[in-house]
């Protein structure tokens, strides 16, 4: 990744941006800020640390960021649990929860905790807070969708939560029933970054042609891992009803995670019901695939997110920001970034999916009307300038 | 008219730190019941706060109360009877939040259902915490302010505009107070103090404010 200084940011951020956080940072200067999280690569939360800590340091901020290490045991057990917060029917034994804790403390011994404030990112290392030093605030930091968690996943997660000093979600509706306070922060892009930043013809052209992407009809583009809560088996459903009408090529793009070993399961499902149609082309690409992802954005006619659950997603503001409309369930964060008949679509089934991609697709005046919104919405709620001053801000508040 | 102050505008930007209060109303008799208990700051995130905020992510009208009940709730009546309430006639907060709670009774005694949400979203009650920021930038003239005032962070207009008669109390907006007081600019101080941010949002309150300057600067005189 290229090193990029705030200075950077004023071509691409609201006007007085960038003045602004350097006034804000002020407040904030020679304060410890740590973040804790589970995987170095892959996934936005990843994505946008690596970005965010230079440019806190930059600003005087002491930043650092600690990753917790696990063996495949310990990966399979978060990745269930994390399934059966997100509403899944998952079954969490005693020796899953041993595998937990047990990794967690191992971690708080290897790991440098302390921190005027410590954000503990996602329920991986939410136990850490069992071994927290004694000065600095505890913030928890949630980016999945806890709006319908399994009860018994939920109890056993908020025993950890309820002794932090407050946490932070994504969404209003994510919040829980808590004693401690509860911020909303929603999560952000890069618009420098190697997935965002604008690309010239040559780099397009080039990139699609190493994938082996014709750019001769109408292109539709889920990325996302292979996850089912993302449905990547209703998107084939949707573009087959949307193929009948409209001739188009389909795109699933997939990154893996290094805590995702699910993936490999549903990419083989995906594949099964894509068959041998070669209009659909399923790219598994690893975590460093930005340049392709970002020249698949740029490529797409149309973006879909058809998730049954989300966090955030992030993919979303990654598409608007390339001024493209977004079709999208409408779960999580992906109902605040697609404000309907303005920067895209949330529908509810496959057939709501594949009735607004062939509106779209019938009304391309529509498509670049949409996507200027799309851009300059993202512009103002969604990039990482404002997610840093939303970080900056709970800094001098909470540590005041 | 003078040519420079004596004091300068020091100018302010400002960001919100926003507190989920796990307050969900699902109809509209609970979010009276609600709306009674929450603070003030509240109040504020919900109605002068939407300024802060995309145009997009705001709704149809201007304050959240009025959006929840006419997409929501899908009770237009309700949502018109809100929409039209103009944060900048309540001198207190206080007074803003018994308005609203007055509309929503006196609508709840005319019909026999009471509303709720089907399809949509439960209305969720946050508040915010507006932290104040120096920017460092101080205009002594009005060519200067008005300089100052186009490459500003919209927070600072917001601060400045609103801020600073909701929650610190001050009689006039920052801008009109300056102004007025210390450029001896009254006419143009009543113009920029007339200006409504709830019917055009900030960008538009800043390019008004920006088009009398110029006014009164190729006239050389006040308005």
């Amino acid at each position: 990744m290229t090193t990029v200084s705030l200075d950077d940011y004023r071509a691409v951020a609201p006007k007085g941006t960038v003045e602004f956080l350097r006034c804000l940072a002020q407040r904030a200067r020679g304060r410890t800020f740590l973040h804790v999280n589970s995987t170095r690569h892959g996934g936005g939360v990843a994505e946008i640390l690596h970005r965010l800590l230079p440019i806190m340091t930059e600003l005087g901020v002491d930043a650092r960021w600690e990753v917790i290490k696990g063996d495949a045991a310990f990966y399979g057990v978060t990745k269930a649990f994390h399934n059966a917060l997100q509403g899944q029917d998952q079954a969490i034994t005693k020796e899953m929860l041993d595998v937990y804790a047990a990794t967690n403390t191992a971690n708080a011994r290897d790991l440098s905790l302390e921190g005027d404030l410590v954000l503990i990112h996602d329920p991986q290392p939410a136990p850490l807070i069992e071994h927290r030093p004694g000065k600095g605030k505890w913030v928890w930091r949630c980016h999945i969708d806890l709006s319908n968690p399994q009860r018994e996943a939920w109890r056993l997660l908020r025993k950890y939560v309820a002794r932090y000093d407050a946490a932070v979600f994504s969404l209003p509706r994510f919040a829980k029933r808590l004693y401690i306070p509860q911020f909303l922060v929603y999560p952000s892009i890069d618009p420098l970054s190697e997935k965002n930043r604008d690309l010239c013809e040559g780099e397009l052209n080039g990139t699609l042609e190493r994938l082996g992407i014709p750019r001769d009809k109408p292109i539709l583009l889920q990325v996302s891992r292979f996850d089912r809560f993302k449905d990547p088996i209703g998107v084939i459903d949707a573009y087959r009803l949307v193929k009948r009408h409209k001739d188009c090529r389909l795109i699933l793009a997939g990154g893996g995670a290094d805590d995702d070993p699910e993936g490999a399961a549903v990419l083989a499902e995906v594949r099964e019901a894509a068959g041998t149609d070669p209009d659909i082309h399923i790219l598994e690409l690893p975590f460093s695939a930005h340049l392709e992802i970002n020249a698949l954005q740029r490529a797409a006619t149309i973006v879909l997110q058809k998730s049954l659950r989300e966090g955030f997603g992030l993919t979303v503001a990654e598409a608007l920001w390339k001024g493209k409309p977004v079709v999208g369930g409408a779960a999580g964060g992906i109902t605040v970034q697609v404000i309907y008949d303005v920067t895209g679509y949330t529908v509810n089934s496959v057939e709501g999916a594949a009735f607004r991609i062939r509106y779209l697709l019938n009304n391309p005046d529509l498509i670049a009307k949409m996507g200027e919104a799309g851009r300059e919405y993202v512009r103002q709620e969604f990039l990482i300038t404002r997610h840093l001053a939303d970080y900056l801000t709970m800094l001098i508040v909470l540590t005041k | 008219m003078r040519e420079r102050a004596e004091v300068p505008f020091e100018f302010y930007g400002c960001i919100e730190l926003r507190r989920l209060l796990g307050l969900r109303a699902e109809t509209e008799k609970q979010l009276v019941g609600f709306l009674k208990q929450v603070s003030l700051d509240s109040v504020c995130y919900h109605t002068h706060g939407s300024l802060l905020r995309h145009r997009y992510r705001v709704g149809v009208y201007s304050n959240d109360f009025a959006t929840w009940a006419a997409i929501q709730v899908r009770d237009r009546v309700l949502g018109e009877r809100l929409a039209v309430l103009d944060p900048i006639d309540f001198v207190a907060l206080s007074d803003l939040r018994e308005r609203i709670i007055s509309v929503v009774t006196d609508h709840l005694k005319s019909i026999t259902v009471v509303p709720r949400v089907v399809h949509g979203e439960p209305f969720e009650f946050i508040e915010s915490w507006v932290v104040g920021v120096p920017l460092g930038i101080g205009a002594y003239t009005l060519e200067d302010f008005r300089k100052r005032l186009s490459d500003l962070d919209n927070s600072a207009i917001y601060y400045h505009a609103v801020e600073a008669r909701v929650r610190l109390e001050r009689k006039r907006n920052d801008f009109a107070a300056w102004l007025g007081d210390s450029l001896d600019l009254p006419g143009l101080a009543a113009r920029v103090e007339s200006l409504d941010p709830y019917m055009g949002g900030l960008e538009r309150l800043r390019s008004r404010m920006l088009a009398y300057c110029d006014e009164v600067l190729s006239r050389g005189r006040d308005l």
